[in-house]
Order: C-alpha cells, then sequence, then structure tokens
C-alpha cells in the first residue's frame, strides 16, 4: 500500500506541474457550466410558463429537472475527457522507458497498477468536485433535495472510477498515448452503450447486457437511490479492469 | 556473489540469449563486451528480474532470481540502457522518488539522495528540471539512481553510449571510482572502454559466450600479430606494392583513400622501417600509429577461429 500511495504521489505530482491538469479541468468545468446553465434556463423558462398558464406552482422539480439532466451531462463529458487522463499512465512510462526504474525496484507489480489508478482517479475527484459549485448555487436560490445530489455524485464518481480503470487498461496495451486514448474511449463508449442491444438480444441475454451497462447503474444514484448491486457492480468492474491490467503487464514479461 | 547457470531467453520463437554460464565474484568489475543485438541486455534484464528467463536460472547473493525476486531487487542498483528519469521532474525530487521506491525507509531518504547527489557530481542541478538537463547529466542521475539504496551490485547497460567524449570520460571517471567499494558487471561494445574499467570480460556474440578471460589474457591469446596504420598525403598503387614488397609483411590492407593497415610478426621493430621506407619515397607520413585490436576484429577471430577449428 505504501508503494501505491508513492507511485500516486508521483503521479499527481506530474500532472499538477504539468498543463495537462489545468486545461483538462478547465474545458471540462467550461463545458459541463455551459450545459448546466442552458439547462436551468430552459427550467425557469418552464416554471415561469407553468405560473403563467396555469397560474400556480406545479412543484416543478429542481432535483428531476435540473441536478439529474446535469449529471446525465456531466457523465457525457467525462467520458470525452477520461481517455486523456489516463492515455498516458503507462504508455509515457514505456515510451520514456522509466518503466525500468519501477519494474526492477521492490516493489510489486500491482502496487503500481493501482497506484496509477489511485492518482487518475484521484485527479477525477477533484475535477468533478469542483463541478459542484453549481450544485450549492442551485441550493441558493431554491429548495431542491440535498440526498440525491450527494448520491449522484458518488454515483458519478463510482462511474469514473470504471472509466479510470478502462483507460489505465488501454494505456498498459500500447506504449502510444493517442493509441491508449483511443482504445479507452472505444470501450468506454461501448459499455456505455452495451444496455441499448438488450432490446435486440432476447430476454436471456438481453438482461445480462442491460446488467453490463455502465449508466443504467447510474440512474439508481440519481435518484437518491444506494442500491448495494449497483456499487457492487462498479466496484467489480473496477477490480476487474484492473486485474486484467496487471495480467498485460505481467504477460509483457513473458512473452 | 553472482552465479549464472545455463540462462536462455527466448523471445517468442527467437532465441536471444543461448545457455549462458559465468560467476562473477564478490569486489570484481566484469566487463560485458559483444555488439548490438548481441543479448547483453536481455540478461542484464534477466538478472535485475525485470525479465524471466525462459530456462536456466541465476543467484545473487545466494538469492534465486526466480524465488527471491524482492530480495534481490533490494541488492541491485540497475542503470539500463536509457536512464529511467523522469523528464518532468527535479534531481532532488526524483531521487527522492527512487530513493523510496527502491525501498529506502523514510527517514533515511534525505540522506541517501544527498549521498547519490554528492557521488555523481550532481550538487548544483539538484533543483533543475531532468528534462533540462544535458544527456551526459542525465546519465548521471540516472546512475545516483542506482546507487541510491547503497546496493552491493551495480549493472550498468552501456553506460557512456550517446554521451560525447568529455562526458563519456567523466562517467568513466565516476564508475571507476565505484569499482573500489561494488561488484559491476558492465555492458559496453567499446572495448578500450572495458580494458580501462574491468577486470575481466565475457564476451558475448549472438546470445552466445565466445569467451570469458582477463583482459591480458584475452589480448595475449588473440595477439599474433602487431598492425599498424599509416597514413599518407600522397597514396597510390606504389605505397601499397611496396609496402606489400617490405619485409617481414604478412598482409597491407587499404583502409581508406590514404590509409592502410600493416601486419607484421609480434615484436618485429616494424614501425622504423615503414617509416624509412616512407620517408625515402617522399610519400608524406600524415599518422603512423599502432592500429589497436577493435571490438570488431576480436569477433573475427573468435568466430573464425572457431569455425576454422571446427572444420
Ligand atoms: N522485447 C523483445 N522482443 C523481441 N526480441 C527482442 C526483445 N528485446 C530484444 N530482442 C532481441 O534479442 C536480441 C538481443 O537483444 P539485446 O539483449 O537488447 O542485445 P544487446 O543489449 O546486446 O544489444 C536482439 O536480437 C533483439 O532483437
Ligand atoms: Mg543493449
Amino acid at each position: 500500500m505504501r508503494n501505491s500511495f508513492l507511485i500516486a504521489k508521483r503521479e499527481l505530482g506530474s500532472f499538477f506541474s504539468s498543463a495537462i491538469f489545468y486545461v483538462i479541468t478547465v474545458v471540462f468545468l467550461l463545458l459541463y457550466s455551459f450545459i448546466y446553465f442552458q439547462i436551468l434556463n430552459f427550467f425557469s423558462f418552464q416554471s415561469l410558463q407553468a405560473a403563467q398558464v396555469r397560474g400556480m406552482d406545479l412543484g416543478l422539480n429542481l432535483n428531476d429537472m435540473v441536478i439529474q439532466p446535469a449529471f446525465h451531462n456531466m457523465a457525457v463529458i467525462l467520458l470525452l475527457m477520461i481517455p486523456i487522463v489516463t492515455m498516458r499512465s503507462f504508455a509515457e512510462e514505456k515510451k520514456g522507458k522509466t518503466f525500468t526504474l519501477l519494474l526492477s525496484s521492490p516493489i510489486h507489480l500491482k502496487e503500481i497498477v493501482f497506484g496509477k489508478f489511485l492518482a487518475c482517479w484521484g485527479v477525477l475527484t477533484v475535477m468533478i468536485l469542483l463541478s459542484s459549485y453549481s450544485i450549492a448555487f442551485l441550493f441558493m436560490i431554491g429548495r431542491p433535495e440535498i440526498g440525491p445530489a450527494l448520491t449522484g455524485y458518488l454515483g458519478i464518481l463510482l462511474m469514473s472510477g470504471c472509466f479510470v480503470a478502462v483507460g489505465i487498461l488501454a494505456s498498459s496495451l500500447t506504449d502510444n498515448q493517442i493509441v491508449a486514448a483511443a482504445l479507452s474511449f472505444g470501450f468506454m463508449l461501448f459499455m456505455w452503450v452495451v444496455g441499448w442491444g438488450a432490446q435486440a438480444a432476447g430476454p436471456n441475454i438481453g438482461p445480462i447486457l442491460e446488467y453490463l451497462s455502465l449508466i443504467d447503474h447510474l440512474e439508481r444514484f440519481l435518484k437518491g437511490i444506494v442500491d448495494s448491486s449497483d456499487v457492487f457492480y462498479y466496484l467489480s468492474f473496477m477490480f476487474f479492469a484492473l486485474f486484467l491490467t496487471h495480467r498485460v503487464l505481467d504477460s509483457n514479461r513473458w512473452r | 556473489m553472482i552465479e549464472v547457470e545455463n540462462l536462455s531467453k527466448f523471445y517468442g520463437p527467437r532465441l536471444a540469449v543461448n545457455n549462458l554460464n559465468f560467476t562473477v565474484s564478490q569486489g570484481e568489475v566484469v566487463g560485458f563486451l559483444g555488439p548490438n543485438g548481441a543479448g547483453k541486455t536481455t540478461t542484464m534484464n534477466i538478472l535485475c528480474c525485470i525479465l524471466p528467463a525462459s530456462r536456466g536460472t541465476a543467484r545473487i547473493c545466494g538469492f534465486d532470481i526466480f524465488e527471491q525476486s524482492m530480495e534481490i531487487r533490494k541488492t541491485i542498483g540497475y542503470l539500463p540502457e536509457n536512464p529511467p528519469v523522469y523528464l518532468d521532474m527535479t534531481v532532488d525530487d526524483y531521487l527522492q522518488f527512487a530513493a523510496a521506491v527502491r525501498g529506502v525507509a523514510g527517514k533515511k531518504i534525505a540522506a541517501a539522495a544527498d549521498r547519490a547527489l554528492e557521488k555523481c557530481g550532481l550538487k548544483d542541478v539538484r533543483r533543475r528540471l531532468i528534462g533540462k538537463l544535458s544527456k551526459g547529466y542525465q546519465q548521471r542521475v540516472g546512475l545516483a539512481q542506482a546507487l541510491i539504496h547503497d546496493p552491493k551490485i551495480l549493472i550498468l547497460d552501456e553506460p557512456t553510449t550517446g554521451l560525447d567524449p568529455l562526458q563519456i570520460m567523466e562517467i568513466r571517471k565516476l564508475i571507476q571510482d565505484l569499482a573500489s567499494s561494488h561488484t559491476i558487471i558492465l555492458s559496453s561494445h567499446i572495448l578500450p572502454e572495458v580494458s580501462q574499467i574491468c577486470q575481466r570480460v565475457v564476451i558475448i556474440n549472438e546470445g552466445e559466450i565466445a569467451a570469458i578471460d582477463s583482459l591480458e589474457g584475452l589480448t595475449a591469446s588473440l595477439r599474433k600479430t602487431e598492425r599498424l596504420r599509416l597514413r599518407v598525403r600522397s597514396a597510390n598503387d606504389d605505397v601499397l606494392q611496396s609496402l606489400k614488397a617490405l619485409e617481414g609483411t604478412l598482409s597491407v590492407q587499404q583502409e581508406d583513400d590514404s590509409a592502410f593497415i600493416v601486419e607484421s610478426p609480434l615484436g618485429s621493430p616494424f614501425q622504423d622501417k615503414v617509416a624509412r621506407l616512407a620517408l625515402d619515397r617522399e610519400w608524406g607520413i600524415v599518422e603512423l600509429s599502432s592500429a589497436s585490436m577493435t571490438l570488431e576484429d576480436i569477433f573475427l577471430k573468435l568466430t573464425t577461429e572457431e569455425k576454422e577449428l571446427a572444420e
């Protein structure tokens, strides 16, 4: 564990001392904020209309009409940004030959993999939590429920953990960062939409595909429900991707 | 200290290292000599437990490379072919990181980093970014990284390739200083380098050991002739013919436009003869020197002689 933190610490240092982190964070926040205020604008327009036409408050819900769609959009932006965060992790070490330092050190491969994961997930957590200003803003202008906002963040963080694990797996497959980013983007998107095949796949395989889909598990979090099966799904997804990463790196040595 | 037994390594179907056997005892400095692709890096990677051997094994300080790789990693300092430095870190940060991953205890890290900086002459650049340093300094940082945990054994893979002559001298000097307190394996494809630093050489070619000997033994067994290089201003066919006609000449080869290599029996004062001839004929001597045996020559000798014996 100490070794994983060492790896993660170095990795974070390199994130924060380079432009990558700041560029990604700013782009993420700008995109998110733009979409978020569109949603908010649309909401106030609708509630104004509702008040004029019906002459009464329909109880349009900030949680359902602002926070939930905001989280959905955030998930999409993350899908696009995470490959850029994770693509470096192993590809750069291999290309720059620094991986030999880690491989010849008395640390286990799994500690290295976990350290890389921690660092990237940490960066993502910082980025994601910075977006919470928008939710705080809602509390200043209205009275949303806090529960679903918090579980929403939990779900988003877990889902990004899965994205990160996939990104790291992709990065372990190559020494080319672009290839790593492309691979992880493709695989993430696939895991996102795999549930769409449920209907075509019929009653046997359909539910399995639906269960596998990354985004379907987010829904209950956004509604304020923390279901242990969803948490279990995300955690085992991460574990499995990291396990594969370990296998890939280990088999590189044996070939 | 290092015992290598029947070590072989396949990359897929390709045999990169074939059945190596050698030992290195404590305090020795052994040169690993071979052309590119001979299998030097592969062997070193196996000794450092980065790659597993396909067959055979090795023991380092009594530890087995398969069973006790963690212990071995703690006793070895490794400088790979390309220094494993993070270009976006400062020298200080990098060495502290290296110390920590190499297992130096938290409280001792600062002292270990200081010691390595001192030994490798890096004090002045400790706060600089590694990416901004010259190749020679980056190599020193790589060396400092290999020393950081005060290992008993140093494995250095071509520590001077890609450096300019001054940097090469500095790095060699550093290695010579380290030789007094460490067991060192050093790979190179440059013979003079090995002859300056090492007591013993393992010559490896196409994955197999071609010879293991002390340096004197090796050169003595191989140098059966003297070789002279004569470079003149007005080179022509006449020069070649006259040199060939000189009494005692074994062979003459034209090296390039103006230089000739004259081979003569061991111990004959051939320099004088050649010089006199050149002066008489007014060829205009530009250079007259002993053509030192290059690694390629040794290889040619070793491999061809073996073939001759086999035939
Ligand atoms: N990762 C690898 N995969 C396949 N072949 C390799 C790999 N590394 C080295 N080789 C091959 O093994 C042989 C020995 O290489 P190497 O140990 O790097 O030689 P040296 O360090 O003496 O130049 C070479 O022919 C090289 O092409
Ligand atoms: Mg090599």
